[in-house]
């Protein structure tokens, strides 16, 4: 008769370890073709405790595990791993750079004079899509009871006409011309004796402040169209910018986007040789399979470049047995940030981290 | 805002204003690693086998303070979030005080890591 073992004291399941069928329910996403399981992450750290294992993934164990690899850096985009985060992280960080870093976005448009086929609002709220070249850490927000000053708003001027018999031309963003000293608008008063107030108090110019100096604020791109005029039509107007965050309106999100996927995992569950090799390989739409020679017009097939896989599951479409197992990687994150220009992308994630321990630090002192 | 009994600290609602899933899941992430100090220690069994062998048992002893934590958003168009804390004892506070400062210091070991590589990768690629 054979002693009752308990099944954690079995042999072949190692003590201290998960056996190898749940750790990869832990670490991996399952992409069947039908759809993904095992999707959601084991958070808890008390989750394995009574196997002995320690699943937690606090501050020590990240220090120690966190890694982040640069792929390709250019003055717009940043492509990078990070190793070794969740997935709550990961979505708060993208979450944030799309969101909640504030850049600078023209917001009041006066008009003094629009005979262009784009009507006011439209023509304003193009003028508002327009990427500013203007460091958003360099101004202050501007509410309701605040008067416009240099701090807080930067004034554009767009005075274009088109003459009477000329063909019709292309008002671009280059014509945009920044006024370092303000609004040269004047509010009207009833009172004639009284000073004449402009739209923003400007006490130094702009160009004086020594951050600004540096770099004189236009927009980021010369080319984009504002508007289009025909014969005798003009557009005389005055933008002034300030700074926002995009959750209230999209035309202050600083990225043109920000996106993370997982690294997918692409792995061989047989040997596929000769002809099927050839079959696997031209599936692939992106390559991620390749043809190794074993000699003797021996061919194999291997996995080449699973990062590339966009899981289109074209090789486990329709096949009767299985030869590939797709799946991502749970706490690996490729993540891609394309900046509209205010800020490098490097500099827009250090923000968006620095705005998540300012969220936590907020609400520390809120319950100390 | 913080919504319990009073004589029973160790389970509460935070009720939080102007606050999403952002900061909300990440906190949840957090709260779910709180432990009291792990102790590792090893034991080493001799088996009565005939020879001697020494067969290293490490027991990952963490006691997790946190029985439940959870979010939820009452309502999409207001900007509130709900989070539960459920402790083994500790009050829920204290709790939810911890995960947040250890959310921080994560940030910092990553906006650190981050710094330093693209530094690192500025240098090779000049």
């Amino acid at each position: 008769m054979s002693k009752k073992v308990s099944a954690l004291d079995m042999p072949d399941v190692p003590m201290g370890q998960l056996p190898e069928h749940l750790n990869r329910q832990r670490t991996r996403v399952t992409c069947n073709a039908d759809a993904p399981i095992h999707t959601d992450a084991v958070h808890y750290s008390g989750a394995y405790s009574l196997m002995g294992v320690d699943n937690s993934m606090g501050l020590e164990k990240f220090s120690k595990n966190f890694k982040v690899e640069i792929v390709r850096l250019s003055e717009d985009e940043i492509e990078f791993d990070m190793i070794g985060i969740d997935a709550s992280l990961a979505n708060a960080f993208r979450r944030i750079l799309i969101a909640e870093i504030p850049t600078m976005a023209i917001e009041k448009v006066l008009m003094v004079n629009n005979t262009s086929l784009i009507a006011d609002e439209v023509l304003s709220h193009r003028l508002g899509l327009i990427p500013l070249d203007a460091d958003p850490r360099l101004f202050e927000y501007l509410s309701e009871n605040d008067v416009p000053n240099e701090r807080n708003t930067i004034v554009y001027k767009l005075e274009v006409s088109c003459k009477k018999d000329s063909p019709r031309n292309t008002v671009k963003t280059n014509q945009l011309k920044w006024l370092p000293n303000g609004s040269e608008l004047e509010m009207a008063t009833l009172d004639k004796s009284a000073k004449v107030k402009s739209y923003t108090s400007f006490s130094c110019s702009q160009d004086s402040l020594p951050e600004i100096s540096k770099k004189p604020l236009g927009v980021k791109h010369d080319d984009i169209i504002i508007a289009k005029l025909g014969p005798g039509q003009a557009i005389e107007l005055e933008a002034h910018a300030v700074k926002g965050i995009g959750k209230v309106h999209a035309k202050w999100s600083p990225v043109a986007s920000a996106w993370y996927r997982m690294l997918p995992e692409v792995v061989l569950l047989t040997e596929v040789k000769g002809q099927d090799a050839e079959k696997l390989v031209n599936k692939c739409p992106v390559n991620v399979f390749d043809i190794e020679d074993l000699g003797h017009g021996d061919k194999k097939a291997i996995v080449a470049n699973p990062r590339a896989c966009t899981l289109c599951r074209e090789c486990i479409r329709g096949v009767n047995e299985e030869l590939v197992e797709l799946g991502r990687v749970k706490h690996h994150f490729i993540f891609t940030i394309e900046s509209t220009g205010a800020l490098s992308p490097e500099e827009l994630f250090i923000e968006a981290v620095k705005i998540l321990e300012e969220k936590c630090d907020r609400l520390l002192s809120e319950l100390s | 805002m913080e919504h319990g009994s009073l004589s029973d600290l160790s389970a509460s609602t935070f009720s939080l204003m102007d606050e999403d899933h952002t900061l909300a899941n990440s906190v949840r992430f957090t709260l779910n690693q709180e432990d009291n100090f792990s102790c590792h220690f090893k034991l080493i069994l001799a088996f009565n086998c005939g020879h001697k062998t020494n067969f290293p048992l490490t027991y990952c002893l963490c006691s997790p303070r946190v029985v439940f934590c959870g979010y939820s958003i009452p309502h999409p168009s207001d900007n509130k979030v709900n989070i539960r804390v459920q402790t083994t004892g500790d009050p829920a506070k204290e709790v939810l005080k911890d995960a947040l400062e250890n959310l921080t210091r994560m940030c910092q070991h990553v906006r650190s890591t981050f710094g330093k590589t693209v530094d690192d990768f500025k240098v090779k690629n000049q």
